[in-house]
């Protein structure tokens, strides 16, 4: 097999092709090489090529056949009310989500764990429906749900405990609370799911020896559940803050483009409004640089973080 | 004294969940209900507490398989057809990287797999207007491939295979070799076959994932005909549209598939949905 590879005419070629397939074929050295060239070519193609170019683009005027340099002034732009309204928005929404969306669940997958709870699989999958339906579905029912007739479901509550019906669309908070609701509503289910799978691996013998020590549930809860769920409730709110500094699905059932005052506007919903609506790629690819830059900070933030845990 | 004290807690939990469960289901059962309701009675006063029974009938439901709807049915055609090349072509690709990333020791392979990481961390959003500029330049606008491509080798899913690779016998590989069976071979003959449960895991993430995509196909696909069903659906919630009959017996039935899959695969789906809690 190896001398026929040494003869170079033309035709021999053609015979020494099979054995280089069979070579790459059964080599352990190769093999690997060919299986992993997918991710290769896609992060080459469609990870850093566009990583690069959106940095590129964020220094450019970008028009149809005319690209010019523009130095920062696509940054410039940024210190405008809008961007900076996205920004507050945006970091608002996170720190709603993560609260929610790591103590409910975190208390759900408890009492989920626990006998004391009858029909416990029947539960878990109930909470778990929500995360099947698109943000665009449960945004149709949320929007009907919470519509402005004084009859509508939301409205229709508020009046029966003695409240004023509100226009949940048109005001900053109440959209705010809408777009908060609609997200936990979704993830609720899924996020249990992580904490009930940390709690099922949490050694019975903890809490054996923290009954023996006659602790109460709640100790048991602040002494042996929560330290040995340290990890995953990092791991949960790291992809609720990322997740929530990508939002814009959320945004977009409730007032699709443009919300009144722009009390729903969101990083994610102004790069689509300038880089695609006004097709200003240059300037959306500048917010999405500041985004990436947010999201780099408190992942070093986290890392350090989490690193400081580990150290004790 | 303890006992009925137990029993006293464990009724008083029950009911709290029985009444989140009533909260979590409600929105989904409140979208059944208004399919039977008037789109127009809907649009005026919302959902509402008191409905009347004389209202509810099936005009949604004929309006939807109605000559008028075929927009809605092509909508339907194309998130299906997308879904299923997507988990296809990501499942074939992804379970190949993840493989051997975890069963061959091969310079690079650490790096590669720091790399499938970092690709995890960046969010998709950052990467959305090049990979825009590229589908124009390109010429794969309004296609399924540009809908399809920057998903095909999906981070999350190689991360997954590599998990459950690494819990297979290294031994078989060896014995494959001994009997004369080629390295891919090994992995489509004897390994692929073996990670089964996590194909089935990984169908159902990038297939629910791509069913209810809706950023990057709303800014890829430009012409009606080609929208998927959230894209399509998002169009109907215009406050100048006239098919609002469409919206909810549509929106409803974009679930329902979901919900009887879900019921019979239980299991994936949520192994599929909370990739790499325990582990990562």
């Amino acid at each position: 097999m190896e001398k026929t590879t040494e003869i170079k005419t033309k035709q021999d070629r053609l015979y020494t092709k099979p054995s280089l397939w069979s070579k790459i074929k059964t080599s352990k050295r190769i093999a690997p090489y060919v299986f992993v060239s997918p991710f290769i070519i896609s992060f080459l193609v469609l990870f850093l090529y566009p990583m690069i170019q959106a940095f590129i683009m964020s220094f450019q005027s970008i028009l149809p056949g005319q690209v010019t340099f523009v130095g920062l002034s696509n940054y410039e732009r940024l210190l405008t009310p809008n961007f900076y309204t996205a920004l507050q928005n945006t970091t608002i929404y996170v720190i709603l989500t993560v609260i929610i969306l790591v103590v409910i669940p975190l208390i759900l997958a408890t009492f989920l764990n626990s006998r004391l709870l009858k029909f416990r699989n029947l539960f878990r999958a109930s909470l778990f429906l929500p995360a099947l339906t698109s943000v665009i579905v449960a945004g149709v029912i949320f929007r009907m749900i919470f519509a402005e007739s004084d009859a509508a479901v939301a409205n229709a509550t508020l009046e029966f405990f003695g409240f004023e019906p509100l226009e949940w669309r048109y005001g900053s908070v109440t959209a705010m609370f809408l777009m908060v609701t609609l997200a936990s509503w979704r993830w609720m289910g899924v996020n249990v799911l992580y904490f009930l799978a940390a709690l099922q691996n949490v050694s019975e013998e903890l809490y054996e020896a923290a009954d023996i020590d006659g602790a109460t549930a709640i100790q048991k809860f602040f002494y042996v559940t929560l330290p040995s769920l340290k990890p995953v409730i990092i791991f949960v709110s790291t992809i609720s803050i990322i997740n929530g500094f990508r939002m814009f699905e959320e945004s977009f059932v409730f007032w699709e483009t443009s919300s009144p005052g722009n009390i729903g506007l969101t990083i994610v919903g102004y790069i689509y409004q300038e880089g695609i609506s006004q097709n200003d790629l240059g300037f959306g690819a500048a917010i999405g640089v500041v985004l990436l830059l947010i999201i780099f900070i408190i992942t070093i933030l986290q890392l350090k973080f989490v690193g400081a845990f580990k150290d004790d | 004294m303890i006992l009925r004290k137990r029993k006293m807690w464990s009724a008083i939990i029950t009911a709290g969940f029985v009444v989140i469960t009533i909260i979590a289901l409600f929105p989904i059962v409140s979208l059944l209900v208004a399919s039977f309701q008037p789109a127009s009675v809907l649009m005026r006063d919302g959902l509402t507490f008191l409905i009347n029974p004389a209202e509810l009938n099936l005009d949604s439901y004929v309006a939807i398989f109605s000559e008028e709807a075929s927009q809605y049915w092509s909508w339907y055609g194309n998130s299906l057809a997308i879904s299923a090349i997507l988990i296809v072509l990501s499942l074939f690709f992804s379970s190949m990287v993840g493989y051997a990333l975890s069963m061959y020791n091969f310079k690079g392979g650490k790096l590669i797999f720091v790399l499938v990481l970092f690709t995890l961390m960046i969010p998709f959003e950052i990467l959305m207007l090049p990979l825009y500029q590229l589908m124009n330049d390109l010429n794969l606008m309004n296609t399924y491939m540009a809908v399809i491509l920057p998903m095909i080798v999906a981070p999350i899913a190689v991360f997954f295979f590599r998990q459950y690779a690494l819990g297979l016998p290294k031994d078989l590989m060896e014995s494959a070799r001994m009997d004369g069976c080629s390295e891919f071979g090994i992995f489509f003959r004897i390994m692929a076959p073996l990670m089964v449960p996590s194909f089935a895991a990984m169908a159902i993430l990038q297939g629910l994932m791509s069913w209810n995509n809706f950023l990057w196909p709303l800014v890829v696909l430009r012409s009606s005909d080609m929208f998927t069903l959230p894209v399509g659906l998002a169009t109907l919630l215009t406050p100048y549209g006239n098919n609002y009959e469409l919206l909810f017996a549509g929106s409803l039935l974009t679930v329902v598939p979901i919900v009887i899959l879900f019921l019979f695969f239980q299991r994936f789906f949520i192994s599929g949905l909370t990739v790499g809690g325990v582990k990562g």
